[in-house]
């Protein structure tokens, strides 16, 4: 026994080589490297020392400011927007109805798709002249709208319905934007929904039957009930929602534009204004800045709302 | 809840509504895709195709090198299957079963990996791999991917509910460490490491920032970017852009089918952890 367990001192390392190589020559060095690049001036090979200089060109680029907006904009768009339906649904599925799975396997079908595919679908779509969205709102007697060709604001184009009239920096998202929010809470709705499902599933029954016995109604079982001990999940998927949300990609480079990020820019996230900077222009300097700006962005998120769910949240 | 019929049958009606909203951009996906071209240009749209148009899939299949896509994607994510399920095992192996100094401060950094999105590390990970030769090969495509956190934390997960008795009975029986995990864990793990393999294959499958910035030629292009590329080249042939969608999304969506239920309750799962 003695022998072997001397033996067995190498072996930890054996089994944790494979998977400790990839990862810091993947992940960690790639994190450490980072920083250490958006020091330099960086087109194809390294150049000057710029200590902060990206940090500091970077704050005074509209651009950057614009792409985070646009970004925000498709956060707070997209994130209760999708918790709110997607709440909605499960709380409608966890009723002990027939055909359940069926319900929830449709609903999932969009997030088991890839994301390419889905944004050619919904391009066509929101197509300006031959598209279904417009043909659907032509049907319920709407004019038809330029979707992912209209740049004027969301809030002004609701305002111009109702004769008012906003100027363009209360504008809002343009419809462009609100049409790639719509096509992104379609895609993530059935992730969530299962998530709360699960959650949902995990509230025990007899609290239901006792608040009934005692003549609660559907709605104050939810308030007093539901809403309390569903917490811990629902904190999860907002942050999750969230953080994916700031990465917002793939459905912007392939439906908007040409230009990516039009019309007008009011498309153009901060992934994609990273991915310009290092791919398309080379300047990977700056590219590596905006990528360090967005992770300090989402780690605080992620360490604010991990505070506020030790604090607030009801953990059943 | 729902005791009378009326809301049963609204409940119903609300999640059919919910549902069709669902599965609508991929029934016009598909009709789309049967469509003549004058067909998909005519305003407003006929719901269905006149005559199915089942050339179109060929014709699409045929425009860009479709074959080359789809093998360069099976054997990408064929390696990338292999090597988390054999990294992963190990190290979680280590995690849960192993003493050694440091073990947990280890897992915690591997964890805090976990926290860092890809799009952070892209530039300087693209860096590395022109220093190592490898942008543009399938080294590119598959190492990097050939280990990952979350994998790992799972497989951790589920080895540490099996008793420590069988692990005492195994040494002291001569078995070695790494018998006992290959004939004792890993038998007992069977639907946590389903679960990781689906995946690692959905995740490889649905790959497209890191495919689209690490390769170039068409000849390691896979299925994803492809299918991108494809869409800048057909322009406005929307009938040929809606089937090679179609037959792109349609082999996953067929294990999807098959493996519906530890599909969704895999993703369920990995949610309650947070």
């Amino acid at each position: 026994m003695e022998v072997r367990s001397k033996k067995n001192k190498l072996s930890p390392l054996f089994y944790l080589l494979p998977a400790l190589v990839i990862i810091i020559a993947f992940r960690l060095l790639p994190i450490l490297y980072s920083f250490f690049v958006s020091f330099f001036e960086w087109k194809i090979k390294r150049g000057e020392f710029l200590g902060l200089g990206q940090y500091w060109a970077l704050i005074h680029d509209p651009v950057f400011w614009k792409s985070l907006l646009n970004t925000v904009y498709f956060v707070l768009g997209t994130v209760p927007t999708s918790l709110l339906i997607s709440l909605f649904f499960a709380v409608l599925l966890n009723q002990k109805i027939k055909a359940m799975g069926a319900y929830r396997t449709t609903f999932f079908l969009p997030v088991i798709t890839s994301m390419v595919a889905v944004s050619m679908v919904w391009k066509w779509l929101y197509h300006p002249r031959l598209g279904l969205a417009n043909f659907l709102l032509v049907l319920v007697g709407i004019k038809p709208l330029g979707w992912l060709n209209e740049p004027t604001g969301i809030l002004k184009l609701l305002g111009q319905g109702i004769g008012l009239s906003l100027p363009n920096w209360l504008g809002g998202p343009s419809l462009a934007l609100v049409a790639i929010i719509i096509m992104s809470v379609w895609k993530g709705l059935g992730y969530n929904i299962v998530l709360f499902l699960a959650g949902l599933q995990n509230i025990p029954h007899q609290l239901y039957e006792a608040a009934r016995i005692d003549g609660a109604g559907p709605f104050y079982s939810f308030r007093r009930i539901t809403w309390p001990l569903l917490s811990p999940t629902t904190f999860y998927v907002l942050l999750m929602t969230t953080i994916v949300s700031f990465q917002v990609f793939t459905q912007i480079y392939l439906m908007t534009g040409p230009p990516v990020g039009g019309p007008q820019g009011t498309t153009k996230v901060i992934v994609y204004y990273l991915y310009e900077k290092g791919f398309v222009t080379f300047n990977r300097g700056y590219a590596s800045a905006i990528a360090l700006v967005l992770f300090v962005i989402i780690l605080s998120l992620t360490l604010l709302q991990r505070r506020l769910a030790e604090r607030r949240v009801h953990y059943g | 809840m729902a005791k009378r019929p009326w809301s049963k049958l609204s409940i119903h009606l609300l999640l059919i509504g919910g549902g069709i909203a669902a599965i609508t951009p991929f029934l016009w996906m598909i009709s789309t895709s049967l469509k003549l071209p004058p067909e998909a240009l005519k305003f407003p749209p006929g719901l269905l195709p006149h005559i199915p148009q089942w050339s179109n899939y060929l014709e699409a299949w045929r425009e860009a090198p479709f074959a080359r896509y789809f093998l360069n994607t099976i054997f990408v994510s064929g390696s990338v299957l292999v090597s988390v399920l054999f990294t992963s095992a190990l190290a979680a192996f280590a995690f849960s079963w192993l003493e050694f100094k440091g073990r947990e401060a280890l897992f915690v950094g591997f964890l805090s990996m976990m926290m860092v999105p890809m799009v952070v590390y892209l530039v300087p990970a693209y860096i590395i791999l022109y220093k190592l030769r490898w942008l543009d090969t399938y080294w590119a495509l598959i190492i990097p991917w050939g280990a990952n956190v979350f994998s790992i934390f799972l497989l951790r997960q589920h080895f540490k509910t099996i008793p420590r008795d069988l692990y005492d009975a195994a040494i002291i029986d001569g078995c070695s460490s790494f018998g006992f995990l290959w004939r004792v864990v890993l038998p007992l793990s069977k639907a946590v490491l389903v679960t990781v393999a689906l995946f690692s294959l959905i995740g490889s499958w649905n790959s497209f920032m890191w495919p689209l910035v690490v390769t170039n030629s068409d000849k390691m292009r896979i299925i994803q970017v492809g299918l991108a590329n494809f869409s800048q080249e057909s322009g406005t042939r929307w009938t040929l852009l809606m089937a090679a969608s179609t037959f792109c999304v349609a082999p996953l969506l067929l294990v999807f089918f098959f493996a519906q239920k530890r599909i969704i309750s895999s993703f369920a799962r990995s949610g309650l952890k947070g």
